[in-house]
């Protein structure tokens, strides 16, 4: 039934680099759905509807009640569109890993524009361009000019290129907490600070997860997921595999450590460890067996790609930010 | 000069433009279908552990991610130089037959039904999947997301994750399957293959026993003569997650029949300057330009195309609907674009029953779910057929595993050229000299579009909105000389 004292809030949904996987999270509400649309106007959301640019730019400044910004910063249409949406909405969400810390395209900040534009477009394998053709942000065609987004050198998260007022993390968020956010919003429930991060928990993974720990952590070498026999039942930092439960954020039902996979971080770090990095590394060294120097750095020398891993998905808004170049 | 330019595109996974350029007459002489972006996987993948992979290229699309999941497991099997046992093999392909399920209902019931069912050119704000449950009842509504979320919760049970899966490691799976699993994801299989059969004859019963439905599939602004290409098994049926890559040309001739590992032997890929994504085409018959014909290599790689490039599918009642669809359409190949949704609805059926045989195999509940990883990593490829087209993963690894270098040629990818080809055809057939821009002649000009990309629909389905759109119509100088508001 429709509320008809209150009024619907208008809500926004847009991504920038993105790969649509926070949309499916809004759509997996199901049958729910009719809920959602009950509390709320849906007034652009390009993946559903066909409200254009052109329509947000005709709208008063904080006509949006809440947006939920999915995606990176990776180029001026993404950049253009935060802070067009930022003028444009009260409440400004930073929706999924991508728009919290950078995310999975953050990756590409250990590497180059140049060096992206010269594998896609020259040596991949299968590419065939003698001339070395690479895409311009401006290209005069016999029909006239044609324009697309200028592509950066640097990823950013959606916080460092406006401000946010909640963080939503998650690759993708679960469904549920959206839903938990959502009702708050739209019940008036009293809001966290502005800045703050929502619809995730104050404890890590590793108090969420069910696998058996002991005090005993006693690791000589550290193993890849797939040169050990997992049991399935123990910490997989315990067996030697990188897992990022301690330096993450509890709230996603821990799936894929159900799923048997270590964790890789998608939730962010947890409360006052603001560098999944260095929340890492200290977790790592309460854990290794030895007092020596030299041999602790000979352990931790057999983790590959540490790097990758601690930042999978906050590459951009950690304290590293990019690879020096 | 008039100009067109619809920005964004909408309705779609990903970013879009469309822009239509017209001559004094009002005549289209060109249209450019560009991709604003682009993100540098293969470039940043290199540096990580190969069996990370499967977990960083879902990323790729959160619409489809377990075809990129499965594509890297493969391949990452390939750079081991293992195969899976047979339950682990099995499961992988239990878990794709339900992500069929889930982007076929989607599919056709959020994008196709819209246009068919409620009508090309009927009223804006019917013209979307309210309307269409308002055509065929809100029982049936509910059934459709409720069959959806059946397939979404078989994913996560198998994947670990319900969007981003973490089903694979290489040379098999990281969780098997209880009895008690199986004999659920039985019972929902059946309710799968009901379901698809009741798809087909709501298309049936709407589209084909309509006339004027039936003269736009045929006779519409809608037809390329381009190649086809699918995976097929060794019987050449349609298969989905193993098999050769077939392509046939306009008359139904063999072109090629390739394995995983020889992809760059057929396939070659385009840069142009106006676009971030590249144009892949068929290396033996070469680039031509946006021209359809034998001597143009492009090709497209849809449900349309799959079916093209198959002798049949590999399920009976699926095979049933095959043969109706060619004996309806004048025999094979066909190469009428909306019948892109039709094929789709066959692949759906094919899904169903496959699940529901998977489900039955004894072997699913077996415990082997791991090949033993003894030899030194190098290279290999991994190919599945995903929703949206081939989908094909080549890595490089040092001997440690770690990936030195990656190319990746995606579903959609495939079907660049096509998809420009298809919105210029259409406009050009429908947008002429004293025609009337209006609302329902810019969506004949979309309805082309639709055809090819079933991730529009994961989104559309369910939910209310005008289906609105601005056309701005620019002199040279890019000045708006006219704007149509479709709201």
């Amino acid at each position: 039934m429709a509320n008809e004292e209150k009024p619907k809030i208008k809500l926004a949904v847009y991504w920038g680099a993105a790969c649509g996987g926070c949309c499916v999270s809004v759509l997996d509400v199901h049958e729910s759905l009719f809920t959602v649309v009950e509390h709320a106007d849906l007034v652009f959301w390009p993946i559903a509807l066909d409200f254009k640019y052109a329509d947000v730019e005709a709208m008063p400044d904080g006509h949006i009640d809440v947006t939920l910004f999915n995606g990176a910063v990776r180029n001026s249409e993404n950049e253009h569109m935060a802070k067009l949406l930022r003028q444009k909405t009260k409440v400004l969400v930073a929706y999924g890993s991508c728009a919290h810390m950078g995310g999975i395209p953050g990756l590409a900040n250990f590497t180059t524009k140049e060096e992206i534009f010269n594998r896609a477009y020259v040596t991949s394998e299968s590419t065939v361009n003698p001339d070395k053709v690479f895409p311009r942000p401006e290209y005069e065609v016999p029909e006239g000019k044609l324009e697309i987004p200028v592509f950066y050198n640097d990823v950013r998260s959606l916080g460092q290129v406006v401000n946010v007022d909640y963080y939503l993390p998650g690759c993708p968020p679960q469904t549920e907490r959206l839903v938990e956010v959502f009702m708050a919003i739209v019940t008036g429930a009293e809001l966290p600070p502005p800045g703050s991060v929502v619809g995730a928990l104050e404890k890590t993974q590793c108090d969420e997860c069910k696998r058996k720990k002991s005090d005993n952590k006693k690791i000589k070498q550290f193993y890849r997921p797939w040169q050990i026999e997992d049991d399935g039942e123990t910490c997989f930092l315990e067996q030697g595999v990188i897992c990022m439960g301690p330096a993450t954020r509890g709230g996603c039902g821990v799936r894929c450590i159900e799923g048997n996979a270590p964790c890789r971080g998608c939730y962010g770090p947890p409360v006052n460890a603001p560098d999944p990095g260095s929340k890492m590394m200290s977790a790592i060294a309460t854990m290794i067996d030895s007092d020596d120097p030299g041999e602790i750095q000979k352990i931790v020398g057999t983790i590959d790609d540490p790097a990758g891993i601690f930042y999978r998905f906050s590459l951009p808004g950690s304290i590293l930010r990019r690879k020096m170049t | 000069m008039k100009r067109y330019t619809i920005d964004p595109i909408t309705r779609l996974e990903g970013h879009g433009k469309i822009e239509i350029f017209c001559n004094d007459d009002g005549d289209v002489d060109n249209v450019y279908f560009q991709v604003p972006e682009l993100r540098g996987f293969e470039k940043f993948c290199e540096g990580r552990g190969v069996e990370e992979l499967s977990q960083i290229v879902t990323k790729i699309c959160g619409v489809c991610p377990g075809c990129h999941h499965m594509a890297s497991g493969k391949a990452a099997d390939a750079v081991f130089g293992v195969e899976p046992p047979p339950t682990a093999k099995k499961l992988r392909e239990l878990f794709y037959m339900a992500h069929y399920v889930h982007s076929h209902i989607a599919h056709f019931y959020a994008l196709a039904a819209p246009d068919f069912v409620v009508g090309p050119t009927a009223p804006k704000a019917e013209r979307n999947v309210l309307g269409v449950i308002g055509k065929v009842g809100k029982e049936i509504g509910t059934e459709v997301i409720k069959q959806r979320r059946i397939a979404q919760e078989i994913q996560a049970l198998l994947g670990g994750h319900q969007t981003h899966v973490v089903m694979n490691t290489p040379g098999g799976v990281r969780k098997g399957l209880t009895e008690e699993e199986r004999k659920d994801i039985e019972e929902k299989a059946k309710g799968f293959v009901e379901f698809a059969k009741f798809s087909l004859k709501i298309f049936n019963d709407v589209v084909l026993e309509n006339k004027t439905y039936v003269d736009i599939i045929l006779n519409g602004p809608y037809k390329l003569d381009l190649y086809s290409m699918g995976l097929v098994d060794e019987n050449n049926k349609v298969n989905f997650y193993d098999g050769k890559v077939r392509v046939v040309d306009q008359d139904g001739k063999e072109h090629c029949k390739y394995a995983p590992d020889e992809y760059r032997d057929f396939v070659a890929e385009r840069v142009e300057p106006w676009s971030y994504l590249k144009f892949p085409y068929l290396k033996k018959v070469g680039w031509k330009g946006f021209v359809d014909g034998k001597d143009s290599g492009v090709y497209h790689a849809t449900p349309l195309s799959r079916l093209n490039a198959s002798d049949g599918m590999a399920t009976p009642l699926a095979q049933e609907h095959y043969e109706q669809m060619y004996a309806t359409l004048g025999g094979k190949p066909v190469h009428h674009t909306l019948a892109m949704h039709w094929a789709r609805l066959v692949e759906l059926l094919y899904s169903a029953e496959h699940c529901l045989e998977l489900a039955q195999d004894p072997e699913i509940t077996g415990d082997d779910l791991q090949a033993k990883l003894d030899k030194t990593p190098t290279e290999g490829v991994g190919i599945v057929e995903a929703q949206r087209g081939t989908l094909t993963h080549h890595y490089w690894t040092d001997e440690k595993g770690i990936v030195t270098k990656a190319n990746i040629i995606v579903g959609t990818t495939n079907n660049n050229a096509a998809i420009c080809m298809s919105l210029k055809k259409a406009a050009q057939g429908i947008i002429k000299k004293g025609v009337t821009v209006d609302d329902g002649i810019l969506n004949m000009v979309e309805m082309a579009f639709r055809a090819y990309d079933p991730c529009f629909s994961c989104a559309t389905h369910s939910l209310p909105g005008d289906m609105r759109m601005i056309v701005n119509f620019r002199d040279k100088n890019g000045e708006i000389v006219r704007s149509i508001r479709r709201d």
